[in-house]
């Protein structure tokens, strides 16, 4: 909790000390935080591996860019719409994916997901395909401009507080330890008297709403949306920042989520192939540190200080 | 036509992703890739030898050993954990798509329709391209090949007593490391040769991968893990499907090609004939 | 009304019938055992009671109602509770977190997604924990504590929820003679609101703690009655020697 605090605090002071360029990557930073978390819910905690989750991320970014520039609808009511037809989306692409489990469930949200992506490619009329949805506005809550860096950086600063402290307190309820239990032991928990299907659907639902709300922030701060976010590599990259983190805690998909938008940006400055070192991570990763980046190379570290 | 022959493509695509999925319980996130590097295989192989049959040859070969490769040295070390499986072939899919990218460029490379196959052949009274028809009939003759090495030869009483029961299979004293690498290859070089016999339809360009992955998903979902028939079945439902729906609602064809796919999951959770639930 | 009614119970596997038709009946307070070789298809029968396994054909009623259709987490919600033969508890967490686990599966907070578990949970846990002597190792994780505890956190956890109809499956398997000791002190502590069926295969060990014993094998009822009656039947010893 204090660590928490702590954090927070730091954060809030960051573009007192940093310039524009590091408060914009921060922004970045804390908007792939929230995305990475929602994947955990469902990875870490649910025990369900999702290789979709872009797909909630990419819809209600593209639903609130359509909704301004075809309806030309006012930011406070373009949010809880997108919103909501996101975790609808959500709720029905459930039904689908936990008709299976396991890598079974991890194939349904993966092809659901590429169905989306191949779709806002081809449905040019609606999405201008290849081009991408650009004129976006960022909202202005209470009259604040929010087209500067700063002013920004707090909006999202304070909304990714909000979702993460949420998402806290939903892992540390009674949901959130039966949850556990049904990443543990399935059978068992249904023979407890858990509806194991439906504590799974919820679970599923609620992480597609917090994924919908980093699509938010990630429309609001590009002004622009294009297919790629719709991308199984958009999915990878949140899975690695999961992973990278450790899924076993809160804290760790957030720490991923700098580490991996961090290196993101360090690299492409010197290799133009993010891909393939994207790729590179993944599998030295998973092969050598399964548990996350710290808790493996502390391991290491531990081995190698032992040997020498 | 069009239909069936990317029912036949879709077929040779999924059939190694099944095999490799039904036996190993891999989902081998890197096939979308192998497809695309054996066409680029292909590509690279035509340039010198201009026959098609070589080029399919070369490509089934090199994929399969480079699958083999990713299989015995990477899979292999964490065969215990599933999920790490399916993330380090979602890695070498990035990997090898940005490699390809490097070597062979941005641009689509078209691959050139053998000069035999370029006239259209008359059958029935209707007039077929003839390469696409024999799309359809190497579909159909690698199918039969297929299902004769499962039912008849001791290699495919091995794989499907691996499929039925990998423990069963073990203690009856199966050499089963051998046989996951040996089927590995096998669902590699059918990925790798598919995707040069794709060629003169496709072509090879960066993001054949992305393009192809969904579709053998939804094919072996529809059509049942570990099912050669599933595969099969699967493939030209699945292409009818798209094809159709690509001719009445072009935007929307993506959608519509994943509605046989959730009819069957809600109804039968492991697929038309699928050996186990996914 | 019996506690527990089975008639022409089905399921087979393949070709394989591992259960063959197979009717009983326990009544209510009753102390049932089932027995039989390995195979005979005793974990089968109990995975067909609680669901986990869909039957071919048959019914299954507890106290009158048909839950041959319920899923499982239903019929545990009418009163039916097991233990498995493989311990499936939840290794990281406390003996107390476990217990629970298992009081939450009945309660409506469950669905809570807002503030903690109440303590009265894990309070109430302890007391149940106390119940089969565990109480002074409640704080520890699963892992750390010993096989004969694992067994008895089994027992708590399906004690905990107050069963009307409670299914054992081979409670004393693998046991040191000492552990095997304080279990059946356990299970012959359950008091008789709950009906007890117990599997064992090893006849001697769980002769004593049941009032009817049904012998099984190759998924039929070969034997059924009251201890001396089924010692006594020759039926009894072929199975055991013949295998």
């Amino acid at each position: 909790m204090k660590t928490a605090l702590a954090v927070i605090v730091a954060a809030a002071l960051l573009p007192l000390i940093a310039g524009e360029y590091y408060v914009n990557l921060a922004s970045q930073i804390v908007i792939f935080a929230v995305f990475a978390a929602s994947i955990n819910l469902l990875l870490g905690y649910g025990g369900l591996p999702t290789l979709g989750h872009a797909a909630y991320l990419g819809v209600a970014a593209y639903l609130s860019a359509l909704l301004y520039l075809k309806l030309h609808l006012a930011h406070w009511a373009i949010a809880p719409l997108a919103l909501a037809g996101t975790t609808l989306m959500a709720g029905v692409f459930g039904l689908i994916a936990l008709r299976a489990t396991g890598l079974g469930f991890l194939m349904l949200t993966l092809a659901l997901s590429q169905v989306l992506w191949g779709t806002a490619y081809r449905w040019v009329s609606m999405t201008d395909g290849d081009n991408g949805l650009r004129g976006l506005a960022r909202p202005a809550p209470f009259g604040l401009n929010l087209n500067e860096a700063m002013p920004f950086y707090y909006f999202v600063l304070a909304v990714g507080v909000l979702a993460v402290w949420m998402m806290a307190r939903f892992v540390a309820s009674p949901f959130g330890a039966t949850l556990r239990g049904t990443r543990d032991q399935p059978r068992r928990m249904s023979a407890l008297g858990y509806d194991v299907w439906l504590i799974r659907w919820i679970t599923f639902v609620y992480a597609g709403f917090w994924g919908a709300v980093s699509g938010l922030l990630f429309v609001y701060y590009h002004k622009y949306i294009h297919p790629v976010s719709l991308s199984l590599a958009n999915s990878a990259e949140g899975l690695l920042a999961v992973i990278a983190g450790g899924s076993g805690t809160l804290a760790g998909p957030l720490v991923g989520a700098a580490i991996v938008l961090l290196l993101k940006n360090w690299v492409s400055a010197y290799i133009e192939r993010w891909n393939m070192l994207l790729g590179f991570v993944f599998v030295f990763i998973v092969v050598f540190m399964p548990e996350g980046v710290v808790p493996g190379v502390r391991r290491l570290w531990r081995r190698y200080a032992s040997r020498a | 036509m069009n239909s069936l022959s990317l029912g036949g493509l879709l077929f040779l695509l999924a059939a190694g992703f099944s095999l490799i999925f039904g036996l190993m319980r891999i989902a081998n996130l890197t096939h979308g890739s192998l497809f695309m590097l054996g066409a680029y295989v292909g590509v690279t192989t035509m340039r010198y030898v201009p026959s098609l049959a070589v080029a399919a040859l070369a490509a089934g070969l090199s994929v399969a050993l480079f699958g083999g490769l990713l299989e015995r040295f990477i899979l292999r070390k964490i065969s215990n954990n599933v999920l790490s499986q399916v993330l380090v072939t979602l890695g070498v899919s990035f990997i090898i798509a940005d490699a390809c990218l490097l070597t062979w460029g941005g641009d689509p490379i078209p691959i050139p329709t053998p000069e035999l196959l370029q006239k259209p052949v008359r059958l029935a009274g209707f007039i077929f391209p003839a390469y696409r028809l024999a799309v359809v009939v190497i579909a159909v003759v690698v199918a039969i090949g297929l299902y004769l090495l499962m039912d008849r030869t001791r290699l495919g009483a091995m794989i499907r007593a691996g499929v039925d029961d990998p423990e069963m299979a073990r203690a009856a004293g199966i050499p089963v490391s051998r046989l996951f690498t040996t089927v590995f290859c096998l669902g590699a070089a059918l990925a790798g040769a598919g995707g040069v016999i794709a060629g003169p339809i496709n072509s090879a360009y960066p993001g054949l991968d992305a393009d192809m992955l969904p579709l053998a998903l939804i094919v072996v979902i529809l059509g049942g893990v570990g099912s050669l028939l599933g595969a099969f079945v699967g493939a030209f439902i699945t292409g009818f499907v798209y094809t159709f729906g690509v001719a009445l609602l072009p935007d929307l064809a993506y959608v519509i090609l994943f509605l046989p796919m959730i009819l069957v999951i809600a109804f039968r959770p492991r697929g038309l004939f699928g050996k186990f639930a996914a | 009304m019996a506690a527990l009614r089975i008639q022409g119970l089905k399921k087979a596997f393949g070709g394989l019938p591992a259960i063959n038709d197979v009717s009983l009946e326990v009544a209510a307070g009753e102390r049932r055992l089932i027995i039989g070789p390995n195979g005979a298809g005793k974990t089968t029968l109990f995975n067909l009671l609680t669901g986990d396994l869909p039957r071919d054909a048959g019914s299954i009623a507890l106290f009158d109602e048909e839950v041959s259709r319920f899923s499982t987490s239903r019929r545990c919600h009418r009163g039916l509770a097991r233990t498995y033969q493989i311990i499936t508890l939840f290794p990281q967490d406390t003996l107390e977190h476990n217990v629970a686990l298992s009081l939450l599966g009945l309660s409506r907070e469950r669905w809570s997604m807002f503030g903690r578990l109440p303590a009265r949970f894990y309070a109430d846990a302890r007391a149940v924990l106390a119940q089969v002597g565990l109480e002074a190792v409640a704080h520890r994780p699963i892992a750390e504590v010993a096989y004969g505890e694992k067994r008895r956190v089994e027992i708590a956890m399906a004690l905990a929820q107050k069963p009307r109809v409670l299914l054992l499956d081979e409670p004393l398997a693998g046991l040191s003679r000492e552990e095997r000791g304080k279990v059946k002190a356990v299970i012959g502590a359950i008091p008789r609101e709950t009906t007890v069926v117990m599997i064992e295969h090893d006849m001697d060990t769980a002769l004593d703690m049941a009032d009817r014993i049904t012998v099984l094998h190759y998924g039929r009822v070969i034997v059924e009655g009251t201890r001396s009656e089924v010692v006594a039947d020759p039926k009894t010893r072929e199975v055991y020697l013949g295998h």
